[in-house]
């Protein structure tokens, strides 16, 4: 299976400012000096194999979306952020503008997870299906109501593909486009949702925009039994631990820390950072991810958590 | 949790030992409270020597942090020293040296926090 990202940053799409390409461009140009690259695949594979990643990349700045990918069936996916956007065209200029069916799952209905159906053009066209699951009650009015005025000029009713919203009922099985799938409701204004998936042997939990305020050890037991075993979480690490438990707390975001801790008693394999803080440059997501690595390894026992941190147009194979 | 207790003048030192995580914050919280009852303005600082402490998980930090609140609120400084050096990466990865007053060792954070204190140490 392959869990592909197509958008990973928090609370507000973000774009890079001219100011930062700039930067990267100053970075590569003074470390390619001398090097002799005067061919696109010499210079693709300096920066391909030489550059840091924050400097021969972007960590992006689509908000929530995830797809999971087992190589054959429907679409299957978590959130629909501005992401969800790229996913959409993509779709249709790879595979054509209709016969699609979409099932996503919904962690919550705040702004940044939704915003990217208005212009998820699928849904505009007819012969695709979309099927949107989640556990709140007004997951229908949320999607009807950004698509309306005065917020959107073209009208939920306008679109044409056929568009269903099923509720979930969390801590309940459903077997759902092949996969299982359980959901876990979470510390989060309004409440959030996380989700576990799992196919053909291999787990993926979605849990972003959960708070976890470690207070109640029953509670720390039932997150790190839904997070068991996970061949990859995605795990909402916004904000650093200190913040998270003081001058944010309540604000409904968790830290790097307590995600590598939950994998660790979990005996998960990997933890993908998501939801990355919107004031944060690439410079400063790439340097969270070399100190969440470096905690895993000074805090390691008898089992090794794989650290990832998402961005655009990451896949990760299980 | 057993802390060892000291007290140079104004100042409480507290000092707990091990590991201080899932399996352990509730009593280090329990252990920390006479002590944070105790402290106030005009009344006892507060100082937590980490020497002993090989590893601190975000449970632990948290009963910190809320040890850290109870005493501000209180009117009283509270300070942590001694850090072991996989402590030290812990607190700069998760910020927590940001938002405590953190000394290398226990003489500098008695010298921060109160002066007999310093005075009562160097005597010792």
């Amino acid at each position: 299976m392959l869990v592909r990202f197509w958008g990973t940053r928090g609370s507000i799409p973000v774009a890079m400012t001219s100011a930062e390409v700039k930067r990267k461009l100053v970075t590569a140009l003074v470390a390619a000096a001398g090097r002799g690259l005067d061919t696109p695949g010499k210079a693709r594979a300096f920066v391909e194999g030489e550059l840091e990643f924050s400097v021969s990349h972007t960590f992006g700045g689509n908000s929530s979306c995830v797809q999971l990918d087992p190589g054959d069936g429907d679409y299957v996916l978590c959130d629909l952020g501005s992401g969800a956007r790229v996913l959409g065209n993509n779709v249709l200029a790879t595979r054509g503008p209709r016969g699609h069916r979409f099932h996503v799952f919904m962690s919550h209905l705040h702004w940044d997870h939704i915003m990217g159906f208005p212009f998820f053009m699928p849904a505009y066209l007819p012969g695709n299906h979309v099927r949107i699951y989640g556990c709140h009650d007004v997951l229908e009015e949320a999607f009807r109501r950004q698509n309306a005025a005065p917020c959107f000029p073209v009208d939920f009713s306008r679109m044409a593909a056929t568009i269903e919203f099923v509720r979930l009922e969390p801590e309940r099985d459903y077997d759902i486009a092949g996969f299982r799938v359980r959901a876990k409701r979470q510390h989060h204004g309004g409440d959030s949702y996380g989700y576990r998936l799992e196919r053909a042997g291999k787990v993926v939990v979605y849990s972003t925009d959960s708070e976890h305020k470690q207070d109640d050890p029953e509670e720390v037991e039932a997150f790190v039994a839904f997070f068991r075993d996970a061949d990859l979480v995605i795990f909402d690490a916004q904000y650093s631990l200190a913040d998270a438990i003081s001058v944010k707390e309540d604000w409904g975001h968790s830290s790097n820390v307590v995600g590598v801790e939950m994998c660790q008693l979990a005996r998960a394999r990997r933890l993908c950072l998501y939801h990355h803080e919107p004031i944060f440059d690439d410079e400063r997501i790439a340097a969270l991810l070399a100190e969440t690595r470096r905690l895993e390894e000074i805090t390691r026992g008898d089992h090794r958590v794989e650290i990832h941190a998402a961005y655009d147009g990451l896949e990760i194979a299980l | 949790m057993e802390l060892i207790s000291k007290r140079f003048a104004d100042t409480a030192v507290l000092c707990p030992q091990g590991r201080i995580d899932h399996a352990t914050a509730e009593g280090f919280k329990a252990a920390l409270a006479p002590s944070l009852s105790a402290c106030g303005a005009g009344r006892d600082r507060l100082v937590i020597d980490m020497t002993g402490v090989e590893y601190i998980s975000s449970v632990g930090l948290r009963v910190l942090m809320l040890a850290s609140k109870q005493a501000k609120a209180q009117g009283a400084p509270l300070a942590v020293c001694g850090l072991q050096p996989v402590v030290r990466e812990i607190f700069e990865i998760s910020r927590f040296n940001l938002v405590m007053q953190v000394f290398p060792t226990l003489r500098e954070a008695l010298a921060s926090l109160s002066t007999e204190a310093l005075a009562a140490f160097e005597a010792a």
